[in-house]
């Protein structure tokens, strides 16, 4: 069984909310001061795109154990309009709202593991996962 | 009808005084909550009552103004509503309950009771009405104190500006933090600007997308940006997320900053 709390964003305030979250689990599962910035920006990024793109969505942590490892994962859901070419997404500079077009690409490498699955018209979800060192 | 409640509650004043007095005694625990010291409620009671005595028996005082200023003390001294509109109720129950007591007939009955409320109820619509615009005033004037903090530029030195940032950004404060950057570049004609991230919390790709434009913006003015107050493990993060902050100068510590700003406009800081 695993910890799992979310939080619903639809407005800029919510991406606060869904930053403090994990940044509050982060702490309590003993990671540095390092390491909770890396997860609670990537978990900035992610609410912020579904907020951009999507409108709406939510952002769920979850407390992971795994092989004697213990993590944090995040996952973040929409039903927007989903991505049509990921692997254009996942390079450095591609946006399409003017943006630096950073977030993506750089929430792969502020993690330890990382994964998109999206369809278009669908929605998209992202899992990504911090290993406490 | 009105000869009546003009004779009975200038007769019974003690009695209505007593009864209001008793109910109202409960409201008491109010002054905790507030900055009331009990023998200031006493005496707002007193008042209250004195001035309802007064508006019932047609001395008209409403068109004095009496009344509305009472009810805004009452809000400024930040007592509760419920001290207004209960005082109001109350005084309602007890006038009734005194002009009731003689034998009237159930017509006359009807006519008191919608006397009464022909007297009461514009004064509870009337606090109503002004205790949310009072709120109202209040909320605004802190959205004002909170914005003007919220991007502040201060003048330092000669031809040089501080910009301290402090909390989240969101897209409504980065507006703000260019406004006021650029406006204040121009009245201090500042020749360097510091923008001091030490009291932001997170900066993501938005947030740097933000001081990047303000940097170039300040640029186009014919001055020059340096980004000071980056925290360690917000360094790390920046270069995580691969973004290029090496067009302007970046400072650990305001200190170095200014130090910095001091050499660029060929400044020198004399010890005595
Ligand atoms: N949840 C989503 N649903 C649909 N499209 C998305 C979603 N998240 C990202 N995208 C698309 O992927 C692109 C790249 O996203 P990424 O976060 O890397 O950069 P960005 O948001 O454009 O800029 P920034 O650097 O400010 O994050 C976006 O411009 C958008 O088109
Ligand atoms: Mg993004």
């Amino acid at each position: 069984m695993s910890i799992q709390s979310c939080v619903e964003v639809r407005n800029e305030w919510d991406i606060v909310s869904a930053r403090q979250l994990g940044r509050n689990m982060a702490k309590e599962l003993g990671f540095g001061t390092v390491d909770q910035a890396r997860i609670t920006t990537a978990i900035s990024e992610l609410a912020r795109n579904i907020y951009l793109y999507a409108g709406h969505g939510k952002v769920c942590i979850e407390a992971v154990e795994e092989m004697g490892k213990k993590g944090l994962k995040i996952i973040a859901t929409d039903k927007g309009p989903g991505i049509r070419d990921i692997r254009k997404v996942m390079e450095d500079g591609y946006t399409t709202s003017g943006g630096l077009g950073a977030g993506l690409p750089g929430v792969k490498r502020l993690m330890d593991e990382f994964s998109i699955d999206s369809s278009v018209n669908v929605g998209t979800e992202i899992i990504a996962t911090k290993w406490i060192r | 009808m009105r000869n009546m409640i003009n004779d009975i509650s200038s007769n019974k004043r003690d009695v209505i005084a007593q009864k209001w007095k008793n109910e109202l005694s409960t409201l008491k625990n109010l002054c905790i909550s507030s900055k009331i010291t009990p023998d200031m409620f006493e005496q707002l009671n007193e008042e209250f009552l004195d001035m309802m005595i007064r508006y019932i028996n047609q001395n008209d005082i409403e068109k004095d103004q009496t009344l509305h200023r009472f009810f805004d003390k009452v809000l400024q001294l930040n007592m509760p509503l419920k001290f207004l509109t209960q005082g109001l109720q109350t005084f309602r129950r007890v006038i009734l309950d005194v002009l009731l007591q003689e034998d009237v007939k159930k017509e006359k009955a009807i006519d008191i009771y919608q006397h009464v409320d022909r007297l009461i109820d514009p004064l509870l619509n009337e606090v109503v009405e002004e205790s949310s615009l009072f709120w109202e005033k209040t909320v605004s004037a802190q959205k004002t104190a909170l914005m003007e903090l919220s991007a502040p530029v201060i003048p330092v030195l000669e031809n040089i500006t501080v910009m301290p940032l402090i909390g989240t950004i969101d897209t409504e404060r980065a507006k703000l933090i260019m406004e006021n950057l650029l406006d204040g570049v121009i009245k201090n004609r500042s020749l360097v600007v510091l923008i001091d991230i030490t009291g932001v919390p997170v900066v993501d790709t938005m947030v740097a997308h933000h001081i990047i434009q303000a940097a170039d913006a300040v640029r186009l003015l014919g001055a020059t940006c340096i980004l000071v107050g980056i925290r360690p493990e917000i360094a790390q993060t920046i270069i995580s997320l691969g973004i290029d902050l090496s067009y302007f100068p970046t400072k650990s510590t305001l200190l170095k900053g200014i130090e910095h700003a001091l050499e660029i406009t060929n400044q020198q800081l004399l010890k005595k």
